[in-house]
């Protein structure tokens, strides 16, 4: 809905929708924030830098944030409860290192694939056991979480392991040429992107058009409401970790297959990426309010500014986590503005 | 006798009883391994105490000063993930500052270092408190932001560079001994007190548990609980700037990007394995310093037996999820026998069939996110 609202035809039974929509849905307006910003940048670099409106930049960018993508729209079903989830990064390193071992141990790299999405729930599994049967906060329990992935990464190997040349996993990765430009200017997709695509069109459909779906939106608005309205709570709290670890599964098959190695130090940090834009694409960390669309654009806000700061040069690699916590806050500042209006 | 009895019953009450057993089996695991593990030995030369022992009460000094700090934090029902950040910070300020001064032994650099570091933090944490009263931002973001920049911060302050200095008196702070004891841990001792004395014996404390309960509440009866939680804020900032004075101090070196990465983490682990809610609402600075001394056991536990030390962290989950158990199994039990002490705790406590009934605050169950929300709405209708 809010992607709709940037195109530039206006006609009129569409106007008054928006007009609906405006009145109706404020807690739209961060997303829709989120998607004018990420077009100023756009507008931005291609004006002061250029190109940054070519086939090749814009693939890149899918490209090379396809897995962000994929532990993005996790951590919104997760946020969208009013939970959290500390643990994706780690369960990428575990997922990667085990993968990739097993597949040097001669596993079938078909199974292998899978079995990483698998461990991936496994530690979801965890997590919402942890949170939901032990009663534990999901701070604490993806903490946990987090550490056991990340030492259990750790004890199977702390040196990088390679994939080999030819390993199917790495077909993940396979370039497809949709548009061949001149020189290197390309569209190509991977295999990981379309992934992307797929997980993201799974969980608009899943937020919007099930009953799970609704759920979580009902526990994020008041866990005690749902509870009372006789809602499945326990076993969608559960299931909704179990998605975000599988989902960082499976991000790790898509960031291996690209790098084409593994190691116990991927991933840090992740977590924070995949709330950063949970957060900027317009998701309440409250829980109830946000849309997985609005995570996507959250995604690549983040995956453009690291072009932007690259193709500028002149800004100081030091800075650059100093430009991060400043969007975020920017981000964080107009939902306050707008979500506090909305209340009073 | 039954006094012995009655207060064995206290102990095993406490929420960090089960962190003193897991101390203890910890310290029981290197005595297997080594039998003379906790043997105390005097320097002959110096006279100093020297001895594994001595090594873990010095390795827990900077995890106490956090998680001190953030045991206030998460009482008023906030977070403050900057703290390693904040520590990067202080070493930063410290090591700029001293790494041009050839007096080596100069008393007055290192007041003046260890004077700027804290002011530094002491402001970054009072950002953290305005971000989080003034502009009504949640406590888990502010912080997230400070964080990041935080880390920013430090590598400006050095040009990214890892910067070293020669002083003296500052090397002392990590490294020296007095009255056969490490300074480091001395000083932590004090300011543990100190902090502890300030707060408990002063009405400090209860109004920041009362913030913690219910800030709308709270300022009905008569606190004010902007100052509180700015004055929160920065003292968990200066908190981490000592821890970060102590860091670089011990090794007169700051790593930008590895000094205090992730300690929050620890801190945050310490505090609630001293059995005080993430909810907010209490906090308990006997739990928080077994907490603290129990990571820097495991910390010294799992190198000394030999395993990776990038395998800690497995070792902290299973620490984390076995003590979260038996708090939630051991406060579920009580509840159901002694009706008397029930109490509201953090992991709600029971299984999630006697939750409905049991829950006191039921919104507070959640965390600080949910809280947050319950506060907001309950500030907006007493506008």
């Amino acid at each position: 809905m809010s992607t709709l609202s940037t195109e530039p035809a206006a006609r009129p039974a569409w106007l008054d929708r928006l007009g609906h929509a405006w009145r109706t849905r404020r807690a739209a307006l961060p997303t829709l924030a989120a998607v004018i910003i990420f077009i100023g940048m756009v507008i931005y670099g291609e004006a002061v830098y250029g190109r940054i409106l070519q086939y090749n930049t814009i693939s890149n960018l899918f490209v090379n944030n396809a897995h962000l993508i994929i532990i993005a729209v996790g951590m919104t079903f997760v946020i969208l409860m009013g939970g959290i989830d500390l643990s994706v990064g780690a369960v990428i390193a575990f997922s990667s290192v085990a993968g990739v071992m097993l597949v040097n141990a001669g596993w079938n790299p078909w199974l292998v694939m899978v079995l990483m999405v698998a461990m991936g729930g496994g530690f979801g599994a965890l997590s919402g056991v942890l949170i939901q049967y032990s009663r534990v906060q999901p701070f604490i329990a993806t903490l946990a979480t987090m550490f056991l992935a990340r030492g259990l990464a750790s004890m199977l190997s702390t040196v990088p392991e390679r994939l080999p040349e030819d390993s199917p996993v790495r077909l993940v990765h396979y370039n497809i040429k949709l548009i061949d430009g001149p020189r290197v200017n390309d569209l190509i997709v991977t295999p990981g992107v379309i992934i992307a695509a797929l997980v993201v069109a799974g969980a608009v459909f899943t937020l919007h058009r099930t009953q799970f779906g609704r759920t979580i939106y009902a526990i994020g608005g008041s866990e005690q409401s749902a509870q009372l309205m006789g809602l499945r709570v326990a076993r969608t709290k559960a299931w909704a970790y179990v998605i975000s670890g599988s989902l960082a599964g499976l991000a790790a098959v898509v960031y291996t297959s690209r790098l084409g190695a593994a190691q116990n130090i991927t991933g840090i940090g992740w977590e924070l990426d995949a709330i950063a834009a949970t957060v900027i694409g317009g998701t309440l960390l409250t829980g109830g309010a946000g849309y997985v669309l609005g995570s996507v654009v959250g995604a690549l806000v983040l995956g453009l500014m690291t072009v932007l700061i690259t193709r500028d040069g002149s800004i100081p690699p030091e800075a650059t986590t100093i430009i991060t916590g400043g969007i975020l806050l920017v981000f964080v500042l107009l939902q306050r503005a707008v979500v506090g209006r909305k209340r009073a | 006798m039954n006094g012995v009895r009655a207060w064995l019953r206290g102990l095993v009450r406490r929420q960090y009883f089960w962190g003193i057993v897991a101390i203890l089996l910890l310290l029981g695991l290197n005595l297997i391994k080594d039998p003379t593990y906790l043997a105390i030995r005097t320097n002959p030369a110096t006279g100093n105490l020297a001895g594994n022992l001595l090594d873990i009460l010095r390795a827990s000094a900077p995890i106490l000063m956090i998680s001190i700090g953030m045991a206030l934090v998460i009482a008023t029902g906030g977070i403050d993930l900057s703290v390693g950040s904040l520590m990067a910070v202080a070493g930063a300020v410290c090591m700029e500052f001293l790494n041009p001064i050839t007096d080596a032994s100069s008393v007055g650099a290192m007041f003046a270092a260890v004077g700027l570091a804290l002011l530094l933090a002491g402001v970054l944490g009072a950002v953290n408190g305005v971000l989080v009263t003034v502009v009504g931002l949640q406590p888990f973001i502010s912080t997230l932001v400070m964080m990041l920049a935080g880390r920013g911060v430090a590598k400006v302050i050095t040009s990214g560079q890892n910067t070293t200095a020669v002083n003296e008196p500052f090397r002392w702070i990590a490294n020296g001994y007095l009255v056969r004891f490490p300074v480091v841990f001395l000083i932590a001792v004090a300011v543990v007190v100190l902090v502890a004395l300030v707060v408990r014996r002063s009405a400090l404390g209860l109004m920041i548990e009362a913030i913690g309960i219910n800030r709308a509440a709270s300022r009905m009866s008569g606190i004010k609980p902007r100052g509180i939680i700015i004055s929160v804020y920065v003292m968990s900032g200066m908190l981490a700037g000592i821890a970060g004075i102590f860091a670089v101090s011990s090794v007169m070196t700051v790593d930008v990007s590895r000094t205090g990465y992730q300690l929050e983490l620890d801190a945050i682990l310490a505090v609630v394995i001293g059995g005080t809610s993430l909810a907010g609402g209490k906090f308990s600075f006997g739990g928080t310093v077994v907490g603290s001394l129990l990571i820097a056991t495991l910390d010294k536990t799992v190198v000394f037996l030999g395993v990776s030390a990038a395998a800690t962290p497995a070792f902290k989950a299973a620490v984390i999820i076995v003590l979260c158990l038996l708090q939630s199994d051991v406060r579920a039990l009580i509840r159901r026998h002694l009706p008397g002490a029930a109490r509201r705790g953090p992991a709600g406590g029971g299984p999630a069939s006697a939750a409905g009934r049991d829950r006191e605050v039921p919104a507070n169950q959640e965390g600080p996110a949910n809280q947050e929300v319950t506060a907001t709405r309950q500030r907006e209708v007493t506008v």
